[in-house]
């Protein structure tokens, strides 16, 4: 060290293993040959391991690397830790992640920003089912180089024909994966050899060092698949004079003059200019963040991708994706989520969830929903067409997450395969006959009452008075009663958290069917999912949907029971009963809630009536 | 394929934050502390608006104690580039009169850092603060995310943290919660000295050494910044060739005996450093997961 490393380039790296395979130590012993425990540093180590360490006597490398104090209790590595150390050759970023089935989501997360994965395997064990799931991560999330240490040599006498075994079957096993280069080494993690110099008790091994490869792997040959691409992330317009779109470079190399296309929308013009504060550029890089001008007036806003006009890239609002799920909360078909892809921020919802991968034998499963660290390959649908492309070819444009749109908790990460292209193809009907014509025709502004509700809080009682209320003052309106509907369309849905919104999304449409045609629709239905409402409520025009609480409390509307079904969810004869053992999320900021304890029916009706013809 | 070097790399990274930030949270501000990270960071911040400036104030968050040279520094820099910056001062805390040299400062710092930042921050209606902490500086950070996030009491809570895959930053949040920003979260000690020697960027003289008034005290070396020490029995004020590696509240960084006067030999010291800059850090040495615990509570 002590050399010039400012052009010294950076290696990321992901570490996996089991527990206990050895990989804090190896960590520890990589940052501990590097020189960089300070003498505090060193000097907490050796109190730390006194005092939680596992090795009697000696040093607990594990100890430097475990950092938050409930995993240092349980001596369990749990969430994603990085770490920095750097030799005379290359700065090295190290993700660390622990290795159990219950933690593949952090483990998808190191490895999404790494360059090379080093899987450890205990040479005592083998290949075991978890050293199979770490590689197939390791390959979904797009990592081409793997180096396989195998460790605690020391504690099988360094034996090559047990070293020798364990490779040969581990190569078998990953040949279907395709990785771009596969390098396995024998180490003693706690002892240090193999690891920053050659081990002299292995002179049969005359492959590199762990670190004499991650000094020398080469990982950026053969990533410009495609041609540059600039997602948008911050539109600058310091003055009148000047107007840059700021983003990071993707996939190629972006250069002056360049003939470009702005996407999704598909305005054509060239790179006037590649602004930084170190001065104009010629060409930027991939990786490079830079602010580009463009000769015309095209409109670019924030999320749209700037790319090379002689490549091709996909605009679609369907695409198969593989899903990694990373939330507690389950996936349910049909719910919307909010998807951020580059710097695109867009409504997207799984339209055909078509298998699981068992992470242990890759076997593919039927699913319908998934669960925190399920992989899934499904089909998504978006409220629009992003410009997308498959992430083998482009990470950046290739990857994104899910964000539950009430917690706002990150659902899930994904990387798409392709897009399907069925969605462009099909044109739509075109009718000269619109919405608005319908609407004009009958005197009216179409909308919809969405009344939501505990059952027996009197949601039926009151549409019904609006309904002839209406029908009295001349409109045109139409009902939709939640038991009517489940009669007949949605006959086949049951009450699970999944046919509940499946229930819900075919009411909306049809609601949506009968506004386009010019209707006041009046829904009524328990819809207990506040997403769900949002759906409906983002299926309709800005002021077209009135979502009205009906509400009474439980205590009430169980008093009440008008039709014995609380009686009979109480005594456990209805599953799945909202407001027993099915949850009802009230609205936030409803256009109007009528409290049924304080109101009568009809005074209910009357200012459900007056709220809709303000707006009329 | 031209491969970016690794402060390039770094330099990149952190301007992408930057701009997802300043794209997608309404208040944000740049948590301005004078040091050399924050050095760093406003530098970063200049060049990814570049030509523009930052949309954000800075905002220093004042404790009184800071060393006199830093508010120098600061003031004359936020004029030189032309920003806004807030400067923040707990008031009331003030009239508590807690002393950084009573018995640890922990309730100084308590009172006049984690307290006053949490009042700043709602008093902005900051949605967003941008701060310069960097993961290899201390144990508990090594799982920091880049965008943290902190429900509605400011705390951290390491359980609730979300994932963070590719660049790809999940910054929406319901009204009242906040995140912290963390650009830097990816560069080491070295990483910043280069990259500031590189780019030339100005840092405050007290990184270099320069004779300068100290006492000894339990170990560590303290630069009597005012009248306002005061020194106990057996003590004496000494000169002596200092520097700081980190900077804060005068009676709470230890100064080291150095000979750096340049970046580079700054640079050259910290290669062969043989303690982590945080020794520097009172506040860090009270128990093993100190700098976790002040987390949860909101320090930073
Ligand atoms: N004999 C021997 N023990 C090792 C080696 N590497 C790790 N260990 C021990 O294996 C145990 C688990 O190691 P640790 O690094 O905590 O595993 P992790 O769970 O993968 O992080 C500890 O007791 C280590 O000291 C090795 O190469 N040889």
């Amino acid at each position: 060290m002590g050399e010039e490393t400012t052009s010294m380039d950076l290696l990321q790296f992901l570490t996996c293993g089991s527990v206990d395979d050895g990989k804090s130590t190896l960590i520890g012993r990589l940052l501990h040959d590097a020189k960089l425990l300070s003498e505090d540093q060193a000097a907490a180590l050796q109190a730390d391991s006194k005092r939680f360490g596992t090795v009697p006597g000696g040093l607990d490398f594990a100890l430097l690397v475990d950092g938050l104090e409930a995993e240092r209790e349980q001596g369990i590595t749990i969430d994603v830790a990085y770490r920095y150390f750097t030799t005379a050759k290359r700065s090295f970023i190290v993700a660390d992640s622990p290795g159990h089935e219950q933690y593949t989501r952090n483990m998808a997360t190191a490895a999404s920003t790494a360059d090379v994965a080093v899987i450890l395997v205990d040479a005592r064990q083998g290949i075991l089912t978890q050293t199979r799931r770490h590689c197939f991560i390791a390959h979904l999330l797009g990592i081409r180089h793997v180096l396989l240490c195998v460790n605690k040599m020391d504690l099988v006498d360094y034996d090559q024909v047990v070293f020798e075994a364990v490779r040969d079957d581990y190569l078998a096993f990953q040949a279907t994966l395709e990785f771009g280069s596969v390098t396995a080494v024998p180490v003693s993690a706690l002892r240090g050899d193999n690891i920053s110099r050659k081990s002299d008790e292995m002179p049969w091994y005359t492959g590199p060092s762990v670190i004499d490869f991650l000094e020398s792997v080469q990982v950026n040959a053969g990533i410009c698949r495609i041609g540059a691409r600039l997602p948008v992330q911050w539109v600058s317009r310091p003055h009148a004079d000047f107007r840059g779109f700021a983003g990071t470079v993707a996939a190629a190399p972006l250069s002056l003059g360049q003939a470009v296309v702005i996407e999704p929308d598909g305005g054509q013009t060239r790179i006037a200019g590649i602004s930084t504060a170190d001065g104009d550029l010629d060409i930027a890089y991939p990786g490079q963040a830079v602010t580009v001008t463009l000769a015309d007036a095209v409109d670019v806003g924030r999320g749209d991708v700037i790319r090379d006009a002689e490549s091709v890239m996909q605009t679609s609002d369907q695409v198969q994706a593989h899903l990694i799920w990373m939330s507690a909360e389950a996936m349910i078909p049909g719910r919307q989520y909010r998807i951020k892809l580059a710097a695109r921020t867009a409504q997207a919802w799984i339209s055909d969830l078509k298998y699981k991968i068992n992470v242990n034998t890759l076997e593919h499963v039927a699913a319908k929903t998934l669960e925190l660290n399920d992989v899934a390959v499904c089909n998504l649908s978006f409220d629009r067409r992003l410009a997308c492309e498959p992430y083998r070819d482009c990470r950046e444009t290739g990857a994104f997450i899910l964000i539950d749109k009430i917690t706002n908790e990150t659902a899930a990460a994904g990387m798409i395969d392709f897009s399907l292209r069925r969605a462009r193809n099909l044109t739509r009907q075109r009718l000269s006959l619109n919405k608005q014509v319908r609407a004009t025709a009958l005197g009216q502004k179409p909308a919809i009452l969405w009344f939501t509700g505990l059952s027996g809080a009197g949601k039926s009682t009151i549409a019904n008075i609006v309904a002839r209320k209406l029908h009295l003052m001349g409109r045109h309106a139409y009902m939709l009663d939640g038991d009517n509907v489940r009669h007949g369309l949605n006959r086949d849905l049951g009450f699970t958290d999944a046919a509940r919104v499946e229930n819900i999304r075919r009411i909306a449409e049809v609601a949506r069917l009968f506004v386009d045609a010019g209707l006041i629709v009046i829904v009524s239905a328990i819809s207990p999912f506040r997403s769900d409402r949002e759906m409906a409520r983002g299926l309709m025009e800005a002021g077209e949907f009135f979502e009205i609480h009906i509400d009474a409390s439980l205590a009430i509307c169980e008093s009440r029971d008008p039709k014995g079904l609380y009686a009979r969810a109480r005594q456990g004869e209805i599953k799945n009963f909202t407001g027993i053992d099915s949850p009802y999320e009230p609205p936030a900021q409803p256009e109007l809630r009528i409290d049924t304890d304080a109101v009568s029916a009809d005074a209910a009706a009357d200012q459900i009536i007056d709220l809709l013809e303000r707006s009329q | 394929m031209n491969a970016l070097g690794n402060l390039q790399r770094l330099e990149s990274e952190s301007i992408h934050i930057l701009r997802e930030v300043a794209a997608s949270f309404e208040r944000p501000v740049l948590m301005y502390s004078i040091g050399k990270d924050s050095s760093v960071l406003l530098h970063l911040a200049m060049k990814a608006f570049h030509p523009g400036k930052p949309p954000f104030p800075l905002l220093h968050v004042d404790t009184t104690w800071k060393f006199r040279d830093m508010i120098a520094f600061r003031d004359q820099r936020v004029r030189e580039l032309g920003l806004d910056l807030i400067v923040h001062i707990n008031r009331e805390g003030l009239a508590l009169g807690h002393s950084p040299l009573d018995g640890g400062g922990g309730r100084h710092t308590d009172v006049m850092k984690t307290e006053a930042l949490k009042q700043a921050l709602g008093l902005h209606k900051t949605d967003c603060a941008i701060g310069g902490a960097r993961r290899d500086e201390e144990k508990s950070r090594a799982k920091e995310r880049v965008m943290s996030f902190r429900d509605a009491h400011h705390a951290w809570n390491p359980r609730a943290q979300r994932p963070e895959l590719w660049s790809l930053y999940n910054c929406r949040i319901n009204p009242g919660e906040s995140v912290r920003a963390f650009p830097l979260s990816n560069w080491t000690e070295l990483d910043v000295w280069r990259y500031i020697r590189d780019q030339d960027i100005p840092v405050v003289p007290l990184y270099f050494a320069g004779p300068r008034p100290v006492v000894e005290r339990d170990g560590q070396l303290i630069m009597v910044d005012d009248a306002r020490f005061t020194l106990r029995p057996g003590e004496e004020i000494r000169e002596e060739n200092v520097r700081f590696r980190t900077l804060g509240c005068y009676p709470l960084t230890a100064a080291i005996r150095s000979e750096a006067r340049t970046v580079d030999d700054i640079i050259a010291e910290t290669l062969s450093a043989r303690t982590s800059e945080r020794q520097g850090r009172i506040i860090d040495h009270d128990q093993t997961s100190s700098m976790e615990k002040k987390k949860r509570e909101g320090y930073f």
